[in-house]
C-alpha cells in the first residue's frame, strides 16, 4: 500500500477509536453542567446553553454525596494501606526468606486464584454478621486486607533484591525486622507505588461486595450510592451525570498522574507465574 | 531468631486474612450448598437441614437458572471474541511505526478501563435511551428507526456486550501491545527479504509469536466475563423478560434478596465449576494446537 495512504488510514482509525473511547466520558462531563431537563430534548444538546453547578450543589446538599465521597476515600485508603502492609511482608517472605514448604504454599496460593471471589461471599456475609461487622466500614475493608495478586506481584519484584545485601546486614547483626524496614522496603518502592494505585482503584470501583455488606445508606461508597440514586432518579440525567463525574474523576485523575506505575503493574501481573 | 519463625511471622497477617476471609468461606460455601439455609435458618440455626445434592438437582430443573446460564454463555461467547478482537486491532494500530501521538492514543484508549463500572453504565443508559439518547438520534439522522436498546429483549444483551467491550478492551490492548513489542524485529526483516507481504507476515510471524499472550488474555477474559453482574444490575436489572439475567445476578438475588443462602451457594459453586471446566478446555485446546504445530514443523 502507498505509505501515505497507510499513515492516514492508521491514524484515522486510531482517532476514531479514541473518539469512541472518550466521547461517553466527555458527554457525561458536559451534561453534568446542564440545567435539569435540558438533556432530554431533541436534538440532544452536546453542550450546556447556560453551564451551571446546580446538579453538583443538589447532590452535595440533598443527596449526601459528600458523605459517600468521604466513605469511598476512607474505605479505599484503609484497604490500600492495610493490604499493602500485609502483601509486602508476605511477598518478601516468599521471595527471600527460607522456610519449609515455601514453594508448595506459594503454588497453592496461585492455584487459589482460579476461585472466583463471589464463591466466598455468601458465607463471608454470615461470618461478618456473626462478628457484627455487617453495614460497617470494617465489613468492606476486612476481606480486602490481603490479596493473592498483591503477594504475587511483590514476590516477583522482591526476587530481584540481592541476597548478599541481606546476608551482609545479618552478619552486621541487624534484626530481620530492621532489614525489612531499612533495606528491603526502600528497594521495593516502585512496586509499592504500583500496588498502591492498583489496590486503591480496585477498592474504589468495587461494587458487588460493598453492595452486599452495606445494608444501610450511612456507609455507602460512591458506586453503591450511585446505583441506588440511578434507580430513584432514572429521569434526571443531568443529576446522574454529575454523580458519575464525582465517582469517576478521582480515579481517572489518579490514573493519569501515576499512569506509568499502573501500566507496569498490569504487565507484571499478567506474566505467567 | 530462628529463620523459619521469622518467615512465618512475615507471612502471618496475609495468611490469616486470606484464610479467615477467603479460604474458610469458600469451604463453608461448599457445605452451605448442601443445606437448605434460608431466612428461617438465618433467624434460628436449628432450622437448618442437610439436603445433600438437592440444591444442585433442583437447579437443573429450574428454568430461570437455564435462562441465566444461557445469557451468561451468550455474553461470554460474543463478548470475549469482540473484546479481544478490538484489543488486538487497537494494539496493532498502536504498534505500527506509522502511528503518531502514541502515548496520547494509548492513554485515551485505556481510560475506560479505570472508570467505575456503575458510573459509566449509567452514562450508557442515557446514551442508549430510546427517546433522547444520542445513539438513536444518530440512527434517525441516517434515516433508521429508533431501537429500544435496553427495553427490547433482543437488544438488551447486545447493548451490554457493546458496553463491556468499550469498558474493557484497553486492558488486553496493553498486554497484547507488550507482546507485539517483544517480537524480535529480525523476524520481520528476514521475512521482508524473502518478499513476504504484510498479511503473510502477520499470519506467519505475528500471530504465532503472540500465541502465549493471546492464550493468557483469553483465559483471563473468559473467567472475568463469566462473572457478569454490575452491568445488568445497573443497566437493566436483569430484564427485560430476564434477557440479561446472569448467573451471578441469580446468585445475588437468591442469596441476598430472598435469603436462600443454600440455593445461592449451589449457584455459586456451579458457576465456579463451569469457569474451571472452560479454562481447562481452553488450555487443552492450546496444548493440542501446539503439538499439531510442532508436528508440522
Amino acid at each position: 500500500m502507498n505509505p501515505r495512504l497507510a499513515r492516514i488510514l492508521i491514524n484515522g482509525l486510531l482517532l476514531g477509536a479514541t473518539a469512541v473511547a472518550l466521547l461517553p466520558l466527555l458527554w457525561m462531563l458536559s451534561v453534568s453542567f446542564m440545567s435539569p431537563g435540558e438533556a432530554s430534548s431533541l436534538p440532544p444538546p452536546l453542550l450546556p446553553t447556560h453551564p451551571t453547578l446546580g446538579n453538583y450543589r443538589a447532590l452535595f446538599a440533598q443527596a449526601g454525596m459528600g458523605r459517600y465521597l468521604v466513605n469511598s476515600l476512607l474505605v479505599s485508603s484503609a484497604i490500600t494501606v492495610l493490604s499493602l502492609a500485609s502483601n509486602l511482608m508476605a511477598g518478601y517472605a516468599f521471595a527471600k526468606l527460607r522456610f519449609a514448604g515455601r514453594e508448595r504454599l506459594f503454588q497453592a496460593l496461585i492455584g487459589a486464584l482460579v476461585i472466583p471471589a463471589q464463591v466466598a461471599m455468601l458465607p463471608l456475609f454470615l461470618l461478618l454478621k456473626y462478628l457484627g461487622l455487617v453495614d460497617s466500614y470494617a465489613g468492606v475493608i476486612v476481606p480486602g486486607m490481603a490479596t493473592i495478586f498483591g503477594i504475587y506481584l511483590v514476590r516477583q519484584y522482591a526476587r530481584g533484591v540481592p541476597d548478599e545485601l541481606l546476608e551482609a546486614a545479618r552478619i552486621d547483626g541487624a534484626g530481620e525486622w530492621r532489614i525489612f524496614r531499612q533495606i528491603v522496603l526502600p528497594l521495593l518502592k516502585p512496586i509499592m507505588v504500583t500496588l498502591a494505585i492498583f489496590t486503591f482503584l480496585a477498592a474504589w470501583n468495587d461494587f458487588m461486595w460493598p453492595l452486599i455488606v452495606l445494608t444501610g445508606q450511612e456507609h455507602y461508597t460512591l458506586p453503591i450510592a450511585l446505583a441506588s440514586l440511578a434507580r430513584e432518579h432514572a429521569q434526571d440525567s443531568e443529576l446522574m451525570m454529575a454523580g458519575s463525574v464525582i465517582t469517576v474523576l478521582p480515579v481517572l485523575l489518579l490514573f493519569l498522574a501515576l499512569q506509568r506505575y499502573y501500566l507496569e503493574g498490569l504487565l507484571l501481573g499478567s506474566v505467567k507465574g | 531468631m530462628n529463620p523459619h519463625r521469622t518467615a512465618w511471622l512475615f507471612l502471618m497477617p496475609a495468611l490469616l486474612v486470606l484464610g479467615i476471609f477467603f479460604l474458610l468461606p469458600v469451604i463453608a460455601a461448599l457445605g452451605l450448598s448442601l443445606t437448605d439455609y434460608d431466612l428461617y435458618a438465618l433467624a434460628n440455626i436449628h432450622n437448618l437441614r442437610f439436603v445433600g445434592l438437592h440444591n444442585y438437582w433442583a437447579l437443573l430443573h429450574r428454568p430461570l437458572f437455564w435462562t441465566a446460564l444461557g445469557n451468561t454463555f451468550y455474553f461470554v461467547a460474543v463478548g470475549v471474541p469482540l473484546s479481544i478482537g478490538t484489543s488486538l486491532a487497537s494494539a496493532l494500530l498502536l504498534n505500527s511505526p506509522l502511528a503518531r501521538f502514541k502515548p496520547f492514543f494509548r492513554t485515551a484508549l485505556f481510560a475506560p478501563v479505570v472508570t467505575t463500572v456503575v458510573a459509566v453504565a449509567v452514562i450508557w443508559r442515557y446514551l442508549f435511551n430510546t427517546k433522547y439518547g444520542l445513539v438513536n438520534y444518530g440512527l434517525s439522522e441516517i434515516g433508521l428507526d429508533p431501537i429500544d436498546w435496553l427495553g427490547n429483549p433482543h437488544w438488551a444483551m447486545p447493548t451490554i456486550i457493546a458496553f463491556a467491550v468499550w469498558k474493557n478492551f484497553g486492558y488486553n490492548m496493553i498486554i497484547i501491545l507488550a507482546g507485539l513489542q517483544a517480537i524480535p524485529p529480525e523476524l520481520y526483516e528476514a521475512a521482508r527479504i524473502d518478499g513476504a507481504s504484510a498479511p503473510r507476515q502477520f499470519w506467519h510471524i505475528t500471530l504465532p509469536m503472540l500465541r502465549p499472550t493471546m492464550l493468557m488474555v483469553t483465559i483471563l477474559t473468559v473467567a472475568g466475563y463469566f462473572q457478569l453482574f454490575a452491568e445488568p444490575y445497573v443497566m437493566t436489572e436483569g430484564g427485560p423478560l430476564q434477557s440479561t439475567m446472569s448467573v451471578l445476578y441469580l446468585m445475588y438475588e437468591d442469596g441476598f434478596k430472598w435469603w436462600n443462602l443454600g440455593v445461592a451457594s449451589a449457584v455459586a459453586f456451579t458457576l465456579f465449576a463451569i469457569i474451571f471446566a472452560v479454562t481447562m478446555l481452553l488450555l487443552w485446546f492450546a496444548r493440542r494446537g501446539e503439538r499439531a504445530e510442532g508436528g508440522r514443523g
